[in-house]
């Protein structure tokens, strides 16, 4: 069975933070609808990149041009993932400007037609179509693809038992088995080399 | 080996002072500093060519020539000519001019330029930068190989019976070098003509340099050139020293934190590890100099960037005396003693010459303008 790589970005600012644990929740979801795909749980690496611990770093890619070298394995985790699992917070009717940063820095090409579960918090229901009207936008920019189901939780998602709990499990369940669907479909990702693809100088003559 | 000095060429305030210097100031500042590289012992100036502020170089083989005129020995080069939105024309002709009245002491690097308003500016388009690299490098060839050209491309009007003048001396043209960061398609065209790569290695992880090196070294040896190891490889470095180490890193620093490209961004410590930069004592920037070697292999030319960021001028001077004498040839033995006996030295106008054999310039066109004549008849 060919290797899996699922790669979880979040964006959340305290320790713990909500957005990780629904990043958690997602990504075991989606490990488990993939081994009932028959792609075993031994064949599916999960790497997470806490964007909080890559903050300075980010900041400084924004003004050098270039990834320093605690920032490129995170970026590298996640262009070369067969599968990514993106989880903010809402700030101010979007995404987090240090989510968007990440994605700013990623090169615009290295995630074309990667699947993406969406997920966003926040601390009341008001903010859930910022997934759609922010989020979605932006991966769509990306030329991701992106589950038709995106999860947000809000504060009072993650209390206790009742109808809200109870729906926030069944979209989590619902997302994980699109992301599944579209992970185990397709062949294990290829990071690109842009040595080894470089175009001979005929090829670059002939095109001129 | 050859050692030499490349400007940016930015109008920078100075952050210590707050003054910034005109103009004026800089341009006549850079041809001190070009004389200053000859008199302690360098071998290269190279200047930038830039069309926008705060860069005031906008024509290089215009300084260069001055700086040829009260210069002996000092190779003058670029970092870098656009290839991008210059005539190819105007490149053949005003490099073979500079050539001509230094005596050969010219080389030049192309690069593409990375400021998309300057492509409309000169009726170009950045996002066509490398075919634009590569259609016009193929007729700068041309027309500096050829004295008679007949060319018809996609980016510029079509040329018929052309001539380039003057002829470049001696019949052989400058050597080029060409400079890219990380575009594989550039170091593919310098392994195509057999030419030099350079890499910029400032503001940059050497991780770039040596991806970018090793590709062009392997496609050099592919087009027959040579073997891998003899290919003509450049590199840039940024340094800052005084004799204690602690000293230097207190007086670059605000240098450092207000520079433009990286300023306000990392710690001065961290882009130390991050990039080739060097901020420390001479013996300091000697080692890390000869460590260069480790990842790119024995190379021919090292230049160093001592005058960006509002340093003023008396400090890049002092910079420049401390290179002279106590870097400079500390890396020019060590290296020698390094390199094998067949990787060659960077080209020069002579060796270029003596490889080739010098060839009658005059042109044999079938006719001038002037009497309407050919040659043969008017004789």
């Amino acid at each position: 069975m060919e290797k899996r790589r699922i790669a979880v970005v979040s964006a959340g600012l305290s320790v713990p933070s909500s957005t990780r644990l629904l990043a958690d929740r997602l990504t075991a979801a989606t490990v488990a609808a993939l081994r009932r795909r028959g792609v075993e749980a031994g064949d599916v690496t999960v790497e997470v990149v806490e964007l909080r611990e890559h903050a300075r770093d980010l900041a400084d890619n924004l003004v050098t041009g270039f990834a320093n070298a605690e920032l490129r394995p995170a970026l590298d985790a996640v262009t070369g993932a067969d599968g990514i699992i993106a989880v903010t917070p809402i700030f101010s009717a979007s995404y987090s400007g240090l989510f968007k940063t990440f994605f700013d820095v990623v090169d615009k090409d290295a995630l074309t037609g990667k699947p993406v579960l969406m997920g966003a918090t926040a601390g009341t229901a008001r903010h859930s179509l910022a997934l759609e009207h922010a989020m979605r936008p932006l991966f769509a920019y990306l030329r991701t693809v992106v589950t038709p189901t995106a999860v947000f939780a809000a504060s009072e998602d993650w209390g206790g038992a009742g109808e809200a709990s109870h729906g926030l499990a069944s979209r989590i369940e619902r997302a994980a088995e699109e992301l599944a669907e579209l992970v185990a479909a397709r062949p294990a990702a290829r990071t690109a080399d842009p040595f080894a693809d470089a175009p001979s100088f005929e090829a670059l003559l002939g095109g001129v | 080996m050859q050692f030499g000095v490349f400007s940016v060429s930015d109008v920078t305030t100075d952050p210590t002072t707050g003054r910034t210097p005109s103009e004026a100031e800089r341009i006549k500042d850079v041809v001190t500093i070009a004389k200053k590289a000859e008199e302690v012992g360098l071998d290269v100036f190279a200047l930038g060519e830039h069309h926008n502020p705060p860069f005031f170089s906008s024509s290089p083989t215009t300084t260069l020539g001055y700086i040829a005129g009260q210069t002996e020995r000092l190779q003058l080069s670029t970092a870098t000519t656009l290839i991008t939105t210059n005539d190819p024309v105007k490149i053949a002709e005003d490099f073979a001019m500079l050539q001509h009245l230094a005596g050969g002491r010219v080389d030049l690097m192309m690069g593409r330029g990375n400021t998309g308003p300057v492509y409309p500016w000169f009726g170009k388009d950045i996002r066509e930068g490398i075919p634009l690299a590569i259609e016009n490098y193929a007729l700068l060839r041309r027309l500096w190989d050829s004295d008679v050209v007949d060319w018809e491309g996609r980016f510029r009007t079509p040329l018929r019976g052309f001539t380039s003048t003057p002829r470049p001396l001696d019949g052989v043209a400058p050597f080029v070098w060409h400079g890219s960061i990380r575009s594989p398609e550039i170091a593919e065209q310098a392994a195509y003509y057999g030419d030099g790569f350079f890499h910029n290695h400032i503001f940059w992880p050497a991780e770039h340099t040596k991806r970018m090196v090793e590709f062009y070294r392997r496609r050099f040896e592919h087009y027959g050139h040579g073997a891998a190891d003899q290919a003509i490889v450049g590199l840039g470095g940024q340094v800052f020293m005084r004799k204690n180490s602690q000293d230097a890193v207190d007086e670059f620093r605000p240098y450092f934190d207000n520079a433009p490209v990286y300023g306000h961004g990392p710690s001065l410590e961290d882009f130390s590890r991050e990039t080739p930069l060097t901020v420390g004592s001479p013996q300091q920037v000697i080692e890390r100099t000869l460590g260069f070697r480790d990842y790119v292999g024995d190379y021919q030319r090292q230049l160093f960037l001592v005058d960006h960021a509002g340093l003023p001028l008396k400090t890049v001077l002092e910079q420049l005396d401390i290179l002279g004498e106590e870097v400079v040839p500390v890396l020019r033995k060590e290296f020698a003693a390094l390199k094998p006996a067949h990787v060659p030295d960077a080209p020069t106008h002579e060796s270029l010459v003596a490889a080739k054999g010098a060839t009658d310039p005059r042109v044999y066109a079938p006719a001038d303008d002037v009497t309407g004549q050919a040659p043969e008849e008017a004789a």
